[in-house]
């Protein structure tokens, strides 16, 4: 049997008559990372807000641990860890502190939070910090913080909404491998992005959302497989020769799509395509061949992007 | 389907209904680092009664008090130095500070994701309010006391009634907090608790005004208070300092629902 720690039918939030989440479906199984990837707007946040229970359910059906969020929400949050989109870090308090203060009010005993901190700090690459102010640390080390903040009660689902957004590459790197450990460790993750790397690498399924709703569903490598072809030839052009080029493309690919500032040619055989092109007298000023990630799935499913 | 809690470090079973004394230890937390605005609190009432009530005082002579018997000035004003303190300190608590860490800190949000819930927070933080208060006015009366400005035994009830004192004011503090949508709108308070100061029998009794000026002051909170704390550590106690505490309690009441409920909308939205 497998277990769903969390079940949503139908699940609803409007903001007066504004739709935010519209009755979207999901399981998510006991030890699996799970993702929702979208872009601005799409309705993560809120949607996350009542798997946590601090936002009322306008309409549908959700169980979180087989419990009720509308009555039982303080059993619920005692289970969760939750890292916020935006930091929300008590700055009256040291990076120690504000994992201690958050330990209390999940009702652990001082000789139980302790040994934590130490053990949280190490994880999170702290120790060092440990007695600091939180308002002079980067960026990264805050979102670190938060992360360590919402492991301290040992928690059954971690709940991450965007956490690498607004992070250097490097931080993300060292975030993303202590994401990697707490999922080698047996964690059930719930993660928000709108990077398709981040879904990529992390996720083992995930939805992807779009203006409140579920619009495509599987495990990265599927939706990949589903909704594009293997790879894919971009194409930039100079000044003014883009639109001629585009007239010339029928048949090239199995599909094409026109962006603002290149074209991307989707394909089963690269090959084939770039001899195509050349065959036919366009001669793009840079051509770059990748494989197809999940922002072509959702260029493809949504006719946008998920980063604007 | 949905299975059964898996095992884990902290017992689920260990929810407690009330746990309101977890934002008093967090503010205990951060404020032994700011043992100077702890003592600010302490002493502007006391410079206060230094300049006012032994200054002012060596010019003015004795004052007619509660009941007409005439007292030295400063054990006349001490009492009212202390329930404008109480109100001060509860109301920069409850609206400065509670906006800070509710607009921009979003410390809360935070909160609100582990088991504490909003009113644990409004209860929470008015209470911590009222605790420094406490503290305040103990020195407060151990000063008055010290200082022979007290009349009677009964001035350390001036302690519980300054804590209703600030109650009354910090409630409504917090919940006027939960209004406020930007820095300007904190110029109303002071608008409104400056004129509470000077107006509420603080500096002088409230029969040198005209009889209708006397009624509209009688509205003032900080005028019950400051009648409720004078009868007290003058020692001059009748039944209208029931009626005080009553106004007091109910307008703390009234606060503290309205911030409950407020607090609550606009944290789970
Ligand atoms: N409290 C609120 N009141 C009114 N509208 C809201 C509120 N919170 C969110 N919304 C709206 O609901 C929609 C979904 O917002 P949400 O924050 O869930 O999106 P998101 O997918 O998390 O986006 P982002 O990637 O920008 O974080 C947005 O259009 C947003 O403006
Ligand atoms: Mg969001």
């Amino acid at each position: 049997m497998s277990e769903n720690l969390v079940e949503a039918r139908g699940l609803t939030k409007k903001f007066d008559d504004f739709v935010a989440v519209d009755a979207i479906d999901f399981d998510i199984k006991k030890g699996e990372a799970f993702g929702f990837l979208g872009p601005n707007g799409a309705g993560k946040t809120s949607t996350m807000k009542m798997i946590t229970t601090v936002s009322p359910i306008t309409d549908g059906k959700m169980t979180v641990f087989g419990l009720d969020p509308n009555t039982q929400g303080r059993a619920i949050r005692s289970r969760l860890g939750v890292v916020p989109q935006e930091d929300n870090l008590d700055l009256e308090l040291t990076v120690a502190e504000n994992l201690f203060i958050y330990g209390r009010y999940h009702d652990m005993k001082k000789s139980e939070i302790n040994p934590r901190i130490d053990d949280l700090l190490d994880f999170a690459q702290l120790s060092e910090r440990r007695d600091s102010r939180v308002e002079p640390l980067s960026g990264g080390m805050k979102r670190r913080l938060t992360i360590a903040r919402a492991l301290i009660n040992d928690p059954d689902l971690i709940i991450l909404d965007e956490p690498t957004t607004g992070l250097d590459p490097q931080a993300r790197h060292l975030l993303w491998d202590r994401l990697y450990r707490l999922k080698r460790d047996g964690a059930t993750l719930i993660i928000t992005t709108h990077y398709m790397d981040e879904a990529e690498q992390l996720c083992d399924r995930l939805v992807v959302m779009d203006e409140g709703r579920i619009v495509a569903e599987g495990s990265p490598r599927q939706l990949i497989d589903e909704y594009a072809p293997r790879e894919v030839i971009e194409l930039r052009f100079q000044e003014g020769e883009k639109d001629g080029a585009a007239l010339k493309l029928e048949g090239i690919a199995n599909r094409s799509e026109i962006l603002a500032d290149r074209i991307l040619l989707y394909t089963d055989d690269a090959d084939t395509t770039q001899e195509r092109l050349h065959n036919r007298g366009i001669h793009p000023e840079q051509v770059l061949v990748r494989r197809s990630t999940l922002e072509d799935v959702f260029l493809k499913l949504t006719g946008r992007r998920l980063i604007d | 389907m949905s299975v059964e809690a898996p095992s884990r470090l902290t017992p689920i079973g260990r929810v407690t209904p009330f746990r309101a004394q977890r934002i008093w230890e967090k503010n205990f937390i951060a404020y032994r680092r700011l043992w100077k605005v702890v003592f600010s609190g302490f002493f502007e009432p006391v410079f206060y009664l230094f300049a006012v009530g032994i200054g002012v005082g060596a010019l003015v002579g004795d004052v007619p008090g509660p009941g007409g018997a005439l007292v030295p000035y400063a054990a006349f004003v001490a009492p009212a130095m202390m329930a404008a303190s109480a109100m001060n300190g509860a109301v920069i608590e409850t609206t400065f500070n509670i906006f800070f860490k509710l607009k921009f800190q979003k410390v809360y949000e935070g909160v609100l994701t582990t088991p504490m819930q909003p009113s644990d927070i409004a209860i929470g933080e008015i209470g911590w309010a009222l605790l420094r208060g406490v503290l305040y006015s103990t020195a407060f009366v151990v000063v008055m006391f010290a200082m022979g400005m007290t009349r009677s035994w009964l001035a350390f009830l001036a302690i519980p009634a300054a804590t209703l004192v600030g109650f009354a004011f910090g409630a409504v503090g917090m919940a006027a907090t939960t209004y406020m949508r930007s820095w300007q709108d904190f110029d109303l308070v002071t608008l409104v608790t400056m004129p509470l100061f000077l107006f509420s029998g603080t500096f002088y009794p409230l029969d040198v005004y005209p009889p209708f000026i006397q009624n509209v002051a009688k509205i003032s909170p900080l005028y019950h208070g400051t009648e409720l704390l004078r009868g007290f550590t003058l020692g001059i106690v009748d039944w209208s300092m029931l009626g005080h505490t009553g106004f007091l309690l109910v307008m703390g009441l009234v606060g503290a629902a309205v911030a409950n409920r407020r607090l609550d909308g606009m944290l789970r939205k």
